[in-house]
């Protein structure tokens, strides 16, 4: 298990930018935690900030008790980070990118090789060991970074933006790798894309205007709010109901709570209405905390 | 141990793969100082070649510590690289340590002929050679502190190529390294002694007999330039942003 504590953190830019906002927040846990936010909400502020790339202006922050500023030589031995827009070196082929990252985590020449062909197969990259980076495809070059970070054997890991700009099949196969070594791990992740947050992340975070305005795992974000379900009516809603109603061209949608779903459930099976029905999604969680609430459009 | 394997990755990135993967990159490095050395020596007709040669390594020094801002601003404000060795055990010292050393290996066929030709046709002593040899490592040293210091402040490749076109004609086109700093008239000479790379020439035309200081002269070029070098040290390693603020 790792421990991360944030107290009154703030990042504030040129002295009038506030990227941060006295965050507070603190855990321990292993597995995926993902921070989703707009853009500007501070994700990579506070990834940077937590990898040691970043002083904050305000308050502090410690993972496994070493504090990301006063120990920054202790928390630099168990960190690796793969920060957003990075890109691996064009003039270094996959097996150079990831043999270097690893001696300049101190591992010898031969040894860092031999685990680079190791890693560079986990990521898919069998075969391409010797190729020139710029050879490869965008989402080939992300595995050479996400490869270099995996190999170091750091027991937490940074990971800023890593799927985006990716096709839905690469972003999958990463999600595969990072559910495959996650449990050992403390793999902090930013990312646009709710449904990936939601799939992998064991605690979620969610920024907004450089605070933090909620984190749990999915349920217990699903239970903060008064809905915990959506369904999808394809026919005539002529019965009563406690929830929320968003009518659409083709259907209606409708969000309710615990109680409500098996007895709608239930009238809609009687009525022979089509529909289907899931736990709230994190889109709708985070439109819901972001904006401050779902709103019920005619 | 752990340190010399971080040390030689920076080494590999940014000379020995990058020579492997692109050989050109060979021709380029020789190409601007010989080229020097060929027209200051024809335009003398051969009067010149010594201290031409002699100057051609101190431009080899100067160079380093230019490609080194360039190389690294592009490693880190494009790539992202310096990002991703600030979070690894790596820190700043053995960062700049292996990329400096990395010049010098990037330049070590160029060095090798330019080094051959002065051992040829520059006739000193063993004291003598040894005094160069002191004031090339001043000048390797202090560019290489500036040109990581910069590297660590630009934000962009545009403001890197700022620095580059502000640090080279300083460090390399105003000071006369090819040339002795007689031929520059005055009131033009003064400008020359803005840049510390013209106090290092000085040494090394007073050490070949080209010019002749005074002691005093002598001793203060020095002065001069291990007070630069010792200020760029304090950049590079102090007041540089490893971590940004």
């Amino acid at each position: 298990m790792f421990e991360i504590e944030i107290k009154n953190l703030s990042k504030i830019y040129d002295k009038k930018i506030k990227a941060l906002d006295n965050i507070n927040f603190e855990t321990n846990m292993s597995g995926i935690l993902s921070i989703i936010g707009k853009n500007g909400a501070g994700k990579t502020t506070l990834v940077k900030i937590l990898s040691t790339q970043l002083y904050p202006t305000s308050g502090y922050a410690k993972i496994n008790g070493y504090d990301v500023v006063k120990d920054e030589k202790n928390l630099r031995e168990i960190i690796a980070a793969v920060p957003q827009e990075a890109r691996a070196v064009p003039w270094l082929t996959p097996l150079q990118t990831v043999q270097t990252y690893l001696m300049w985590r101190g591992y010898s020449y031969k040894e860092s090789k031999e685990i680079a062909y190791e890693y560079l197969n986990l990521v898919g990259l069998k075969g391409l060991e010797n190729v020139k980076n710029r050879k490869l495809s965008g989402g080939q070059k992300r595995k050479v970074l996400i490869a270099s970070v995996l190999a170091s054997n750091a027991p937490i890991i940074f990971l800023d933006e890593p799927t985006t700009g990716l096709d839905y099949i690469s972003r999958k196969e990463l999600w595969n790798i990072l559910e495959k070594i996650k449990n050992e791990k403390l793999i902090i992740l930013t990312t646009h894309y709710l449904e990936e947050a939601e799939i992998l992340g064991d605690l979620i975070l969610i920024l907004d205007k450089a605070r933090l305005i909620k984190y749990g795992d999915i349920e217990t974000l699903r239970k903060s709010i008064e809905y915990q379900y959506q369904l999808k009516i394809y026919g005539n809603l002529d019965f009563n109901f406690n929830g929320l109603l968003k009518r659409y061209p083709d259907h209606y949608e409708i969000f309710v709570n615990d109680d409500e779903i098996n007895k709608i459930k239930e009238i809609l099976f009687r009525k022979n209405i089509r529909f289907t029905f899931a736990p709230l999604s994190l889109n709708t969680i985070f439109e819901y905390f972001v904006e401050g609430g779902l709103n019920e459009e005619n | 141990m752990k340190k010399i394997n971080m040390i030689l990755s920076s080494i590999l990135v940014n000379a020995i793969y990058a020579m492997i993967n692109y050989p050109v990159l060979l021709i380029n490095t020789l190409l601007a100082p010989i080229s020097i050395l060929a027209v200051v020596t024809f335009a003398s007709k051969g009067t010149l070649l010594p201290i031409a040669s002699l100057g051609a390594l101190m431009m080899n020094m100067i160079t380093s510590g230019v490609s080194l801002q360039g190389d690294l601003s592009h490693l880190k404000n494009d790539m992202k690289l310096q990002d991703m060795v600030v979070s690894s055990p790596t820190d700043q010292n053995i960062y700049l340590l292996g990329m400096a050393i990395s010049e010098i290996v990037y330049a070590i066929p160029t060095l090798s002929i330019l080094f051959f030709i002065n051992i040829l046709f520059v006739k000193i002593n063993y004291i003598g050679w040894i005094l160069i040899i002191a004031d090339l490592i001043l000048v390797f040293s202090f560019s290489i502190s500036l040109g990581f210091f910069l590297s660590t402040i630009s934000s962009d490749v545009v403001q890197s190529w700022a620095f580059s076109g502000i640090i080279s004609p300083i460090l390399s086109t105003i000071p006369p390294v090819y040339y002795p700093i007689t031929f520059i008239p005055y009131p033009w000479r003064y400008l020359a002694y803005i840049s510390p790379t013209t106090y290092a020439a000085e040494i090394a035309q007073d050490i070949v007999g080209y010019i002749k200081l005074s002691n005093f002269e002598f001793l203060l070029s020095w002065l001069i330039l291990i007070s630069f070098t010792i200020f760029t040290f304090y950049l590079g390693l102090k007041r540089s942003y490893w971590r940004e603020p």
